[in-house]
């Protein structure tokens, strides 16, 4: 089996590397798929339904055909013409500039019969309500469980009962998705912004019924994803017939509406929780109905019994179809959710049977690797002081409290392969296609060539988000660091391996005599060359090797914990968080910068689901209210606050995924912070100052 | 977009003229203007560009201070006259938005912007406001919506400054094509009982020319006090403007004026006749009840009762304690 380096002798990879495209970003150099513009290209356009549910009985484009400037039309990009959420693509256009293809848009008419829909959950689980598929009731059920509930529960001295709600958070990356498509005869090129080049490029040979070696997808840059770019996106296919149609490339990035409406979202969910433990905490069964809709997608799954260990429990689960924009994965699906709930009744338990919280989540918690880290958690944000205060105990009207939750994940990766090249004048280019959604995979990549072969990070050319570069899969589930990290080691190995024999060869030594450290080549009899020297001895003959994952070098299953200091002004309903002690298990440490900004915008992604982010649906018309960035809030640096990231590494375990997890339970530990302020349990997300105020009324 | 022709007028006169037949509107620093006519919502024929006329800038001292419509928010808040004798209008400017905003956005543009409703601001819904014969928010998403003077329309009045210098007395100069007329802000605006499209008085060829700040008293405190969901890029959901003429910790007379909850900034006399003869610290709850008395919350917008009358309580305790300091 494969293996690392000792950790205490690697001298760039677990060190602080600045991102390689960081310079490029903050100076707006980096070309992003919005940048990309090819000669001749057209903006395109969509038409979308303006109806939650509707039949297109006919669509007239004439007059926008007819408008100046347009190039192509297309009114038959939806495959059945039944609408099933407001937000669906019904048309396209596109013309020489965004001006004219909103006209033109503007221009189409389409003759519409309704039908009645359901946007919330609550409607669309009515037994009288309409149903968003004819053939299908909207709810399906489904039920899992372990060991014997009833005996579970009667071996209880304590049983709480609880309910929780959480909303629907769109993904809201900074750049929207999109794509820029190209034809050169019948070869297509695909600028997307995506997580996942190769499948885009898979999924796009598929949809256009063309062979895939004529289909080259490319991603240098893009602006977020959070799993909601991981396939290839309907705008994409439209975006290629657009092309073909109009003769020229086109562009087409959906606007932040079509974003929040049309690809994807982290579902709702209502959730019944029991639980039954002993009166010091044991945990003796729990229990739980629980309900998510995920649009037409359907699915809204809520991963109970979230991470602490029960002798028996049952989930009862309802997936909820609604006429809204389907689910996607959405970092940690079904955790948050699920975390949220589980992590507040806990709390609940420990303060009604008079018990640390944290005690009572160390006795139930099977996770050897989070203990130690509840340990330092607690350390960090001086749990042992915070304990004593009485919830809602403060003076005043703006009270503190602390909070906390656990986080896991589980995924590896594996299967990607990569190719290196080492040219005669010592330089180095790595390819993999691979992409970099804004977790530093670049940096990534060249820190682990760079290590194998004893060069500075800046000597490598780490060349990735191409689909003519070698297979590598999707950047979801937090699998791309020990995907990719193993790929590239092995392959820089084997460029090493052929450069040793090269040299080898021209100093008359044998090949395993050399070594290659600090940008040089040293060989076990003294000599030392600098690397330039040695791959002079190349002449003509460039390394050019191919390698692919190993077992042995990357692991899976994560662990971590995460403690939140809130302050609450109960005049107002505010909450503001004051820090978060964050303990993140990240395996062996690629690049600490790249990983600490991992956990960092994790946490910032959790607060915001826990304070700000909701989709807001209307019932009557069917549609979302707030489909912009005034009314759907994001967290802004000023609500950001001090985060205290705590890498807790076990180089021993190899290269693990770290995106997902640190995400998965601030608003859990903000919900218990909240409650351990003021004394009142918050159980509906986002918890924003309405119902702040209310619940305290309501005290 | 809808086509419009684009005019710049040179002078006062030739704006009147523009704006004449009821089709034409003034662009000004257009962050209000522009995202309407991206989305459609009653586009005008003609767009009349007023930044080339020198006399609506700048900020000038007379007998108070007179600030031309085309002041930024970030001059507002950064003038030293404003700061410390007005502070209450420093701190409203300041609130709005984020810097970059602050540095287009106008005040004449900040007083005569339109509402922010989620209905009204997107082509998908015909509401009332824009000539349909339904409101969407009674029976629909109403959380930040109008729980005074609501009815047929429940929009709430966006503007922070507007509180803010009607609390502080302001005058409005308006020129129109018969020349120029002074107006109170106070009487400026207009709820959708009185005019349901248009949230102000102005007459369709009139602009605000100058706004008139009156002679600053040693004996006035002033505050603004915003409460927003997101320290940034945020409307007020409640904001209290306060200027009380003190003699010694005794309220003389005073204005209060409430922000983002009625669809004109809402002047509340009662809570100020509670203060008035009163030690202020010995006032203050009876005034904060009387702010929120008669308010009538839709379904989703209750909390803004409690937290506007709790908001006031604030901004009154801190002038009792001789501080003010925006939140
Ligand atoms: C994201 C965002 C957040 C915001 N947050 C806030 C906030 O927190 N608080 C707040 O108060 N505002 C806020 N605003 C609104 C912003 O302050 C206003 O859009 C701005 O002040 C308008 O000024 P302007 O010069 O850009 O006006 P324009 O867009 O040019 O014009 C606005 C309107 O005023 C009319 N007008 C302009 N000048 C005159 C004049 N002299 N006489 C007569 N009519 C005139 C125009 O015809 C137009 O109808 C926000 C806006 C955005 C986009
Ligand atoms: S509140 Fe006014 S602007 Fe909003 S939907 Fe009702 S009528 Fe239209």
């Amino acid at each position: 089996m494969a293996s690392w380096k000792p950790y205490d002798e690697m001298k760039v990879m677990g060190q602080r590397q600045p991102r390689l495209d960081g310079p490029e970003k903050v100076t707006g150099r980096a070309r992003y798929t919005y940048d990309q513009r090819p000669p001749g290209m057209l903006y395109g356009v969509l038409l979308t339904s303006p109806h939650a549910a509707a039949r297109v009985v006919a669509i007239d484009a004439d007059r926008a055909r007819a408008l100046p400037g347009v190039r192509a039309v297309l009114t038959d990009i939806h495959p059945t013409g039944n609408v099933r959420f407001a937000g669906e693509y019904v048309a396209a256009v596109a013309a020489v500039n965004k001006q004219v293809a909103l006209d033109a848009v503007a221009l189409i008419e389409v003759n519409w019969q309704t039908r009645a829909h359901v946007v919330t959950l609550w409607e669309a689980i009515d037994e009288d309500a309409p149903r968003v598929f004819a053939d299908k009731d909207n709810v399906t059920e489904s039920e899992r469980g372990d060991g014997d509930v009833d005996a579970g529960f009667s071996q209880a001295e304590t049983i709480v009962e609880a309910e929780f709600f959480t909303q629907v958070q769109t993904h809201s990356p900074l750049e929207t998705h999109g794509s820029v498509a190209a034809w050169d005869g019948d070869e297509l090129t695909v600028w997307d912004s995506t997580q996942a080049v190769h499948g885009v490029r898979e999924g796009l040979a598929k949809a256009l019924e063309m062979p895939a070696n004529k289909v080259r997808v490319i991603c240098h840059h893009m602006g977020g994803g959070f799993g909601a770019k991981l396939g290839p996106g309907a705008y994409s296919v439209i975006a290629a017939k657009l092309a073909r149609q109009a003769g020229a490339p086109v562009q087409l990035m959906l606007s932040r509406k079509d974003q929040h409406l049309s690809v994807g979202n982290r579902p709702d969910s209502w959730q019944q929780l029991k639980l039954g433990a002993t009166k010091d905490g044991q945990f003796t069964a729990f229990e739980c109905t629980t309900w998510g809709s995920g649009g037409i997608g359907g699915r809204g799954g809520v991963s109970q019994p979230y991470v602490y260990s029960f002798p028996a429990w049952k989930q009862q689960h309802h997936d909820v179809a609604t006429n809204t924009g389907g689910a996607r994965a959405f970092r940690a699906p079904g955790r948050p959710q699920a975390c949220f709930a589980m992590e507040q009744i806990i709390d609940e338990m420990a303060w009604k049977l008079g018990l640390d919280p944290l005690d009572v989540r160390l006795r139930n918690d099977g996770n050897e690797t989070r203990h130690e880290q509840w340990r330092i958690g607690a350390e960090r944000i001086d749990w042992p002081r915070w304990r004593r205060r009485e919830p809602g105990a403060g003076a005043g009207p703006i009270k503190r409290g602390v909070g906390m939750g656990a986080s896991i994940w589980f995924t590896g990766g594996r299967g990607t392969k990569a190719q290196m090249d080492i040219l005669s004048d010592g330089t180095v280019e790595v390819r993999c296609g691979t992409q970099d959604l804004g977790t530093g995979t670049r940096t990534l990549v060249a820190a682990v060539a760079a290590e194998e072969l004893g060069l500075p990070i800046a000597a490598i050319n780490a060349r990735i988000g191409d689909s003519d570069f070698p297979y590598s899969g999707g950047s979801g589930g937090s699998t791309t660091a020990p995907s990719v990290a193993p790929a590239i080691k092995n392959t820089a190995e084997k460029a090493k391996a052929e450069l040793a024999i090269v040299v080898a060869r021209h100093l008359g030594v044998a090949a395993d005599t050399l070594s290659f450290v600090d940008g040089t080549v040293r060989v076990a009899s003294g000599q030392t060359l600098s690397w330039r020297e040695a791959c002079a001895m190349l002449g003509a003959n460039a390394v050019s090797v191919q390698g692919e994952w190993q077992e042995g070098l990357s692991g899976s299953n994560v662990a971590g914990c995460q403690f939140a200091e809130v302050e609450v002004d109960t005049e107002t309903g505010r909450i503001s968080v004051i820090k978060v002690v964050a303990v993140a298990d990240c395996g062996l440490i690629v690049d600490r910068l790249t990983t600490e900004s991992q956990v960092n915008g994790a946490v910032i992604q959790g607060i915001s689901y826990a304070l700000l982010e909701e989709r807001i649906m209307d019932s009557e018309t069917g549609r979302m209210v707030n489909a912009d960035f005034e009314n759907y809030k994001v967290l802004g640096a000023l609500e950001t606050p001090e985060i205290d990231v705590i890498l807790y590494d076990q180089p021993e375990r190899g290269v693990i995924g770290i995106g997902e997890p640190p995400t998965i339970p601030t608003s859990a530990a903000v919900a218990n912070a909240v409650y351990h302020a003021i004394g009142v349990r918050l159980r509906d997300l986002p918890m924003t100052p309405d119902k702040v105020l209310r619940a305290l009324e309501g005290a | 977009m809808v086509p419009f022709d684009l005019v710049s007028p040179r002078n006062l006169r030739d704006v009147a003229e523009s704006l004449a037949d009821g089709r034409g509107e003034i662009l000004a620093g257009g962050t209000d203007l522009l995202d309407r006519l991206k989305e459609r919502i009653d586009p005008p024929a003609r767009v009349v560009n007023i930044k080339s006329l020198k006399e609506l800038y700048g900020i000038t001292e007379d007998s108070g201070l007179s600030l031309g419509p085309l002041t930024t928010m970030t001059e507002v808040a950064g003038n030293d006259r404003v700061r410390h004798q007005y502070p209450a209008l420093a701190e409203a400017a300041l609130s709005v938005a984020t810097p970059q905003l602050r540095n287009m956005a106008t005040l004449g543009g900040n007083l005569c912007q339109r509402p922010r409703c989620w209905y009204f601001r997107s082509n998908d819904y015909p509401c009332l406001k824009k000539g349909g014969s339904v409101c969407y928010a009674v029976t629909g998403r109403n959380k930040y919506h109008a729980i005074f003077g609501g009815g047929p329309s429940y929009i709430v009045h966006p503007s922070d400054t507007a509180p803010a210098l009607i609390a502080l007395g302001a005058q409005l100069e308006i020129h129109g094509a018969t020349g120029k007329r002074m107006l109170p802000l106070h009487d400026f605006f207009q709820g959708p009982r009185e005019n349901l499209l248009h949230e102000n008085r102005l007459q369709r060829d009139e602009l605000i020319t100058r706004v008139q700040l009156p002679p600053a008293k040693e004996s006035t405190r002033s505050t603004f006090l915003k409460f927003r969901e997101k320290q940034s890029l945020d409307f007020a959901i409640s904001s209290v403007a306060v200027a009380l003429d003190m003699d010694g910790d005794t309220v003389r007379d005073g204005r209060i004026v409430l922000g983002g909850v009625a669809p004109v900034p809402w002047s509340v006399p009662a809570a100020v006749q509670q203060l008035q003869g009163r030690r202020l610290g010995s006032a203050i709850d009876d005034a904060a009840e009387a702010a929120v008395e008669g308010a009538r919350p839709l379904d989703e917008n209750g909390f803004k009762v409690t937290l506007t009358r709790n908001l006031l309580r604030r901004a009154l305790q801190q002038l009792a304690q001789g501080k003010a300091d925006a939140r």
